[in-house]
């Protein structure tokens, strides 16, 4: 198995504020993890410096061998904001065929993966609408399928599944993991449901800046004698907040 | 291949946005013809009373496009002015003559006054020599445009300027700032876009708006508002596209300083009103050394002297290179500061 993204003692700070304290983690081929942990522990920040986008003050990020940010690497990387980034005044085609022209695909490639992505999201019969009458839910399957559309071989989705209604999401969740079985696709999950971790092959839990916890659903319910991760989270939590308070 | 993709996506935008549109194209047509109309109406001729003025004096007056109204025993100059909807008084006692004006409005009063002087030391010319035989038959000759120049003229070249800057500094800078705020831009960063080529992309796209706004208002100007054209339609189209590449590279670059379409409203009293005063609308000869070195930091200021010098002056592009030069140096910098600012999105 080879390893897709290797982050190497990566701090960020915002100003005074520290957003991240030095991360150490590598993450594998075809396999989907999960980054879990409440608003404004970080999670953003470090989809962000994979992606590129932003610039760890300290460490480095490296993707498939390559150390970010690099352009040449944003082919291979689908991602997926936390807010909808759509052109509210197009149709949900134009969308998807204005994203694809940003990518290196051919004619032919361009229209078949536009036709995949927006079946796989259930849109095919709304593409010829506009955005701006698309519900919320729709917006999201859209954004999701432009994330998509170049066939990158690693996925980073930000919160993916917010506002869409449960019989989606567990379509939504089925593609993913079909994706990483047949295609061999990395996949990093941002969320804040417990559930959905549970379908991550590996998890880490952030606060405060830090990966408090990291494991399999099953190796942490184990260590921490919990029955579901909400436990796992809650005893995480109190375990960092102890260590913090015996200081 | 991806900056043609963004161009097609932000005309394709403009296209759907209906009101934009009509901003862009109809607005400054219906702004243009109100001012035409407003500027070139009749001058109303000013009425003066007089007390105690020979028929020859009234005649005179009627000569300079005066009405003068004949009163009897007005002990109350300001009444009677109120009362008779008059715009000066001429009293005349003996040697002594008073004229009171209503100095209602500057312009009137002057050039009311300057004719009434004109008249009575005629008069006393007159009455010195006992001739009439003035010399005022003085030949006029005019370097720019004719006796028949209206104000409207000289000022309209510099207002074809100044929508082409205002309405592409307004509608970029919004479109941007609508990239920043809905989130796409930085959507646009995670994919292998160079930030060279979204500023390339900005140019070009809103660039052919403005080329096409400018032949309308240009064609409607000269066609429809007969102002005068001298020199060569395509200069005046060349000036104005480039004028329109300053206002975009300035629009965008101002977008990323505003947080909200209203920030970006904001900015109109701070850049784009000044750059009115110096535009030429206003003597800058008369100005204070250092406001016509603020001025000359204007880019509407070059820009209006370039447009009038071929619109109203017939200039020629070599007469006109030197305005057109400077406004491109502002374009570029405007430009590499715009590269710098999207840095904030995406470090490389």
């Amino acid at each position: 198995m080879n390893q897709t993204i290797s982050i190497q003692n990566v701090s960020k700070s915002f100003g005074k504020k520290v957003v991240l304290k030095d991360i150490n983690f590598e993450i594998m081929e075809g396999r989907i993890y999960g980054f879990i942990g409440p608003s404004g522990a970080g999670k953003t920040t470090l989809v962000k410096m994979i992606v590129g986008m932003d610039v760890p003050d300290q460490g480095s990020i490296y993707l498939l061998g390559e150390k970010m940010p690099n352009l040449n690497m944003l082919q291979q990387i689908g991602y997926m904001a936390q807010s909808d980034a759509l052109y509210k005044e197009l149709t949900g085609k134009e969308n998807l065929m204005f994203f694809a022209s940003l990518y290196h695909l051919n004619k032919l490639e361009r229209k078949s993966r536009i036709e995949y992505a927006a079946k796989l999201v259930n849109l095919t019969a709304d593409l010829n609408k506009k955005v701006s009458a698309y519900s919320g839910g729709m917006r999201r399957r859209l954004s999701l399928a432009i994330a998509l559309i170049q066939n990158p071989k690693v996925l980073i989705l930000d919160e993916p599944t917010v506002g869409i209604d449960p019989e989606l999401r567990l379509s939504i969740w089925n593609e993913l993991l079909r994706l990483k079985n047949e295609e061999g696709k990395t996949i990093i999950v941002t969320t804040h449901v417990m559930d959905e971790a549970d379908k991550c092959d590996y998890i880490s839990m952030v606060r405060e800046g830090s990966l408090i916890a990291t494991g399999t659903p099953d190796q942490l319910k184990e260590k921490y004698k919990a029955h579901n991760l909400d436990e796992v989270f809650l005893a995480a939590g109190r375990l960092i907040n102890e260590n913090s308070s015996a200081y | 291949m991806r900056t043609l993709a963004l161009i097609k996506r932000i005309l394709l935008q403009i296209v759907r946005d209906k009101r934009t549109l009509a901003l862009l194209f109809i607005a400054p047509l219906l702004i243009l013809t109100l001012m035409n109309l407003v500027f070139n109406g009749k001058t109303v001729k000013p009425i003066l009373g007089i007390e105690n003025g020979s028929q020859q004096l009234i005649e005179s007056f009627k000569e300079v496009d005066i009405v003068a109204q004949e009163y009897v025993d007005i002990s109350d100059i300001e009444h009677a002015i109120s009362k008779y909807n008059l715009d000066g008084f001429l009293q005349i006692d003996g040697t002594e003559t008073t004229l009171t004006l209503l100095n209602e409005d500057p312009t009137v009063a002057k050039s009311l006054e300057m004719k009434v002087k004109q008249v009575i030391s005629k008069e006393v010319q007159f009455k010195l020599t006992g001739t009439n035989q003035s010399n005022d038959h003085i030949q006029t000759n005019y370097i720019y445009g004719s006796s028949d120049t209206k104000i409207f003229d000289t000022f309209s070249p510099i207002l074809v300027g100044f929508f082409v800057f205002f309405f592409v500094f307004l509608i970029s800078g919004i479109g941007l700032l609508n990239e920043r705020t809905t989130g796409t831009l930085e959507r646009l960063m995670a994919t292998p876009i160079r930030r060279g080529e979204i500023v390339a992309a900005y140019l070009i796209g809103y660039g052919l708006l403005a080329f096409l706004q400018t032949v309308i208002v240009v064609l409607f100007s000269i066609n429809v508002l007969d102002i005068i054209l001298v020199g060569s339609f395509w200069n005046v189209i060349l000036i104005n596209v480039i004028v329109a590449i300053v206002a975009l590279s300035l629009g965008i670059l101002l977008s990323s300083f505003a947080s909200s379409e209203f920030q970006m409203v904001q900015f109109i009293p701070l850049v784009i009103v000044p750059q009115i005063f110096f535009s030429g609308i206003f003597s800058i000869e008369g100005m204070a050394d250092w406001l016509q070195v603020l001025a000359k930091l204007m880019p509407l200021y070059y820009a209006a002297d370039a447009l009038k010098g071929v619109m109203y002056k017939g200039a020629t592009l070599s007469e006109i290179s030197n305005d057109l030069y400077i406004l491109l140096a502002f374009a570029v910098v405007f430009i590499i500061l715009n590269l710098f600012a999207l840095k904030r999105y995406r470090k490389l």
